[in-house]
């Protein structure tokens, strides 16, 4: 039998292995896509917070998503030219160094969710969807029209920022990064699962009556909540922009969360390793349809419906499930 | 004279041109079981709902431990000690059965931002969980999730929610509702031993269990008190008779 | 800046509003109705569009655009309703929207396929070409005009609807009380229908006229939803009357926002900085709007509480 943890072992497993066998092979462009998918899967487990386990229907995750894109880009734009990020009142110098970039990336991300989420959490079911769609959408249109760091043209890195100790010019160093980032944050979030905040957060989930008739203040669990989600998407935009050495307005738009979502609901909504499944499949599906077709999303737009009709679950609930009826 | 727990004073609350609450004033004392009963679209809802919070009266004011909680949120309020079970099960369904104690733990401890100990470990709270169920006579469905459990179960479950918070006085919304008749004596021996720890605002329509239980009983009409009393008395109180009470279960 | 250049900026901004009502208005309604988020309200405003500049280009007859526009939003409308939106009403939140997520990949992945990347043009007709001379001197466009009357007309038309037909007390029975209105013998499946293709039909409306004026490609419904969504969040969900408002307040905050921010940084500020300043600014005005709204009423406007 299959139980979902080993599923989840195997998973993992396969997303380490593919790569090593790739560059056993001397396919650098297969540890690309799994780089691809290890950083798509961290933001998915990141709005997976929100989403499965706080049932917050975040559409404006891609703000995080791109602030995490940004900061990176601005930081090492400035590095590249020696312009100094801002003179007055001290001196704010760029970086190369990707440890200082995802410290960064991670602070503006939970400060603008801190924002965004005071404001969205005053409403509630269908408005929270609205809400943090359209402050996504603002965040987009200011990338647009804010042409100090490339408005609408994005802003190009030329060389890959650095970590201490490797080379990350090298795929299969940057994808061991990212994986290692992938699995510490897999960690921590089954760790919060687990702890009291994670059981506040799913009974204001299930119940939120029955969670403020014991005392809990159920707002002030879901900012947090949406907060930490947050930071995580937000170093994942981080990453996504080193794999690219690119960031662009696109990273910002509402299909970049839409994107998150799909992440998330293919593989299986509230499971922790669901994203990584969702984002792999998704990759796949865009790599293998794509050089089939040049509207391969006609398709993925229907597989996703047949999953959200007829196969909720996803990917991973699916296959354990299906599994488990065998014994 | 005891000082009362709870103190509603005249507390107007209007719907539109509905007024739910016109002026409603009650105490709950230590010790005691207060039944407040009513027909339905008394108000009896819209009451507890400004007790506990989640409405906010329009005019008057709510009372707890001599402090103004008008203005308090639901959770406040909880923390301060006002125990509440609902009328409907308001259980968190995909949660086990100890894992909806729990929740209430983590509420009544304020230990909501631990973000590493795993809550389900916690040997201080599994103790006083286990206790709870057992004195609901739960201790074997600990396990077992919470959507599987009957009816009776739930309010059970309920009330084992509400001992956790080791509350200074309950609210308690149609317990009965749904039981059978040996859920409802249980219950009612229950609750009878219960009072002594905190005392309980029953509101309840199982008019048996009333008179069995309650030590005052007032009688909502309308967004009204119209009489307060023992239970003799408001057997006796023709107003009542005449607004609620049908003749034969009076002279029953 | 001139007055009358103020004006013609106001005049457009009640344009714009009236457009964004006719989206709103279809979502609301059937959100109020049937409780379904729909996102691909978007698509059938260009599906609209595209009907319009097809039948445009065919036939060279305006009139005939903006009915096929009806006729195509509708049908479309009435399609993903009968195959794919009414197995969404009792699913949760989260399904509706992945599930017309979908939808918007398929009706724009399709529409590309079938009519290419490249932006369709569909011409203002020559009899509503040219300007008119307003009371005050001021000259206006003949067209945007015309558009400010269909929308106000169709608002007049909407209340009508559902203040006073049978259909209208139908609809507010539904949204009041889903299992009455089964009871009372009224086939529900077919008024859901019917309230989902009227508002993908108003969709389809709005996607043609604006559709003469921009231009008429894949996506362009999508600002136009989310803005959509701006206007419901800012009106209040549910309500025709929050989403006239709404659309109104945030067409002319938008218009008004573009043109006079950067006029007004320029007052203090070198003009290429006023410039960048202002119309960055001027696109966040809006969302600015919501956020204000958020703090002091979340239900929005004209919401309930």
């Amino acid at each position: 039998m299959l139980r979902e943890t080993h599923l989840n072992g195997l998973l993992m497993l396969a997303l380490l292995i593919v790569p090593l066998a790739a560059l056993a092979l001397n396919e650098p462009f297969i540890i690309t896509l799994a780089t691809k998918v290890t950083i798509l899967a961290l933001a998915g487990v990141g709005l997976n917070l929100a989403l499965g386990q706080g049932g917050l229907i975040s559409f404006g995750h891609a703000i995080f998503f791109g602030l995490g894109g940004y900061s990176m880009g601005i930081l090492a734009s400035h590095a590249q030219s020696f312009t100094p990020l801002m003179e007055v009142p001290f001196l704010i110098e760029g970086t190369k160094l990707m440890p200082v970039i995802w410290i960064v990336a991670i602070a503006v991300s939970c400060l603008a969710a801190l924002l965004v989420g005071l404001l969205s959490l005053r409403t509630s079911g269908v408005y929270f969807i609205m809400v943090t769609l359209a402050f996504g959408q603002m965040f987009y249109y200011f990338a647009i029209s804010w042409p100090a760091y490339g408005g609408e043209d994005g802003l190009v890195i030329f060389v890959r920022n650095e970590f201490p100790g490797l080379n990350t010019l090298v795929p299969i160093q940057f994808f061991g990064l990212c994986f290692a980032v992938l699995c510490a944050v897999l960690f921590f979030v089954s760790k919060l699962n687990k702890s009291a905040f994670g059981l506040a957060l799913s009974g204001a989930h299930f119940n939120a009556e029955r969670a403020e008739t014991v005392g809990i203040d159920i707002t002030r669990v879901r900012l947090v909540a949406f907060v930490i989600s947050a930071g995580i998407t937000g170093l994942a935009g981080a990453l996504f922009a080193d794999l690219n050495r690119f960031v662009s307005p696109t990273m910002f738009s509402w299909h970049t969360s839409g994107q998150i979502m799909i992440f998330i609901i293919l593989g299986g909504v509230a499971r922790l390793y669901g994203p990584i499944a969702g984002a792999a499949v998704y990759i796949i599906l865009e790599h293998y349809l794509g050089a089939f077709s040049d509207y391969w999303q006609i398709y993925l737009g229907l597989i996703l419906l047949f999953v959200v009709l007829f196969a909720q679950g996803g990917l991973i609930g699916g296959l354990s499930k299906r599994e488990a009826a065998h014994d | 004279m005891t000082e009362p727990i709870l103190t509603v004073r005249d507390v107007h609350k209007a719907f539109g041109a509905l007024k739910a609450s016109d002026g409603i004033s009650l105490d709950l004392k230590p010790g005691e079981i207060h039944a407040l009963i009513g027909p339905n679209g008394a108000g009896k809802s819209t009451l507890i709902k400004q007790i506990a919070g989640g409405l906010t009266p329009d005019r008057g004011t709510v009372h707890f431990e001599g402090r103004e909680i008008s203005g308090d949120t639901v959770y406040e309020r909880a923390r301060l000690g006002l125990g509440r079970t609902f009328q409907i099960s308001a259980l968190a369904m995909q949660f086990t059965v100890l894992e909806n104690v729990v929740l209430g733990l983590v509420g009544e401890s304020g230990s909501v931002f631990r973000f590493f100990r795993p809550v389900m470990k916690n040997p201080a709270y599994l103790e006083r969980a286990h206790h709870a169920l057992k004195r609901v006579g739960l201790q074997d469905h600990a396990q077992t999730k919470t959507a599987e459990l009957s009816h009776g179960q739930r309010r059970q479950l309920e009330v084992a929610v509400a001992l956790t918070l080791e509350p200074k006085a309950f609210l308690m919304d149609e317990p009965m509702a749904g039981l059978g008749a040996e859920g409802s004596k249980a219950l009612t021996g229950f609750l009878r031993e219960l009072k002594a720890e905190a005392p309980i605002l029953l509101v309840e329509h199982d008019m048996d269990a009333v008179f069995a239980l309650a030590d005052r009983i007032s009688v909502l009409v309308y967004g009204k008190i119209i009489a307060t009393g023992s239970v003799a008395e408001i057997r006796a109180n023709p107003e009542v008779r005449a607004a609620y009470l049908g003749h034969e279960e009076v002279e029953a | 800046m001139s007055t009358i250049l103020l004006i013609e900026q106001l005049l457009n901004g009640l344009q714009f509003g009236v457009m964004l009502f006719l989206m709103a208005a279809g979502l609301t309604l059937i959100f109020g109705v049937m409780g379904l988020i729909n996102l691909a309200h978007g698509s059938l405003y260009m599906v609209g569009a595209f009907a319009a500049a097809g039948v445009a280009g065919l036939t060279g007859s305006f009139a005939l655009a903006l009915i096929a526009s009806l006729a195509a939003a509708a049908m479309f409308g009435a399609l993903i309703e009968l195959t794919v939106i009414r197995r969404l009403y009792k699913r949760d939140h989260l399904d509706q929207v992945l599930a017309t997520f979908a939808l918007i990949l398929v009706f724009s992945e399709g529409t590309r396929w079938a009519f290419g990347s490249f932006p369709l043009f569909l011409n203002i007709p020559d009899m509503l070409s040219g300007t008119v001379m307003l009371p005050g001197g001021i000259e206006y466009s003949l067209y945007r005009l015309t558009i400010i009357g269909i929308g106000l007309l169709v608002a007049a038309g909407l209340f009508l609807l559902i203040s006073k037909t049978r259909v209208g007390m139908r609809i507010r029975a539904g949204e009041n009380d889903r299992e009455m209105i089964s009871a009372l013998g009224v086939d529900i499946s077919v008024l859901y229908t019917l309230v989902f293709a009227l508002g993908a039909a108003l969709a389809g409306l709005s996607g043609a006229l604006v559709g003469a004026i921009q231009s008429v490609e894949v996506g362009m419904g999508e600002p136009v939803l989310i803005l959509a969504f701006v206007v419901i969040v800012i009106g209040g969900i549910g309500s025709i009357k929050g989403a006239l408002a709404g659309a109104i307040l945030v067409g002319v905050t938008d218009t008004m926002g573009r043109t006079l921010l950067p006029v007004i940084f320029g007052s203090f500020m070198d003009p290429s900085a006023a410039t960048s300043v202002g119309s960055a600014l001027a696109s966040m005005l809006i969302y600015i709007l919501m956020a204000g709204v958020l703090v002091f009423k979340p239900t929005g406007l004209f919401g309930e509480a």
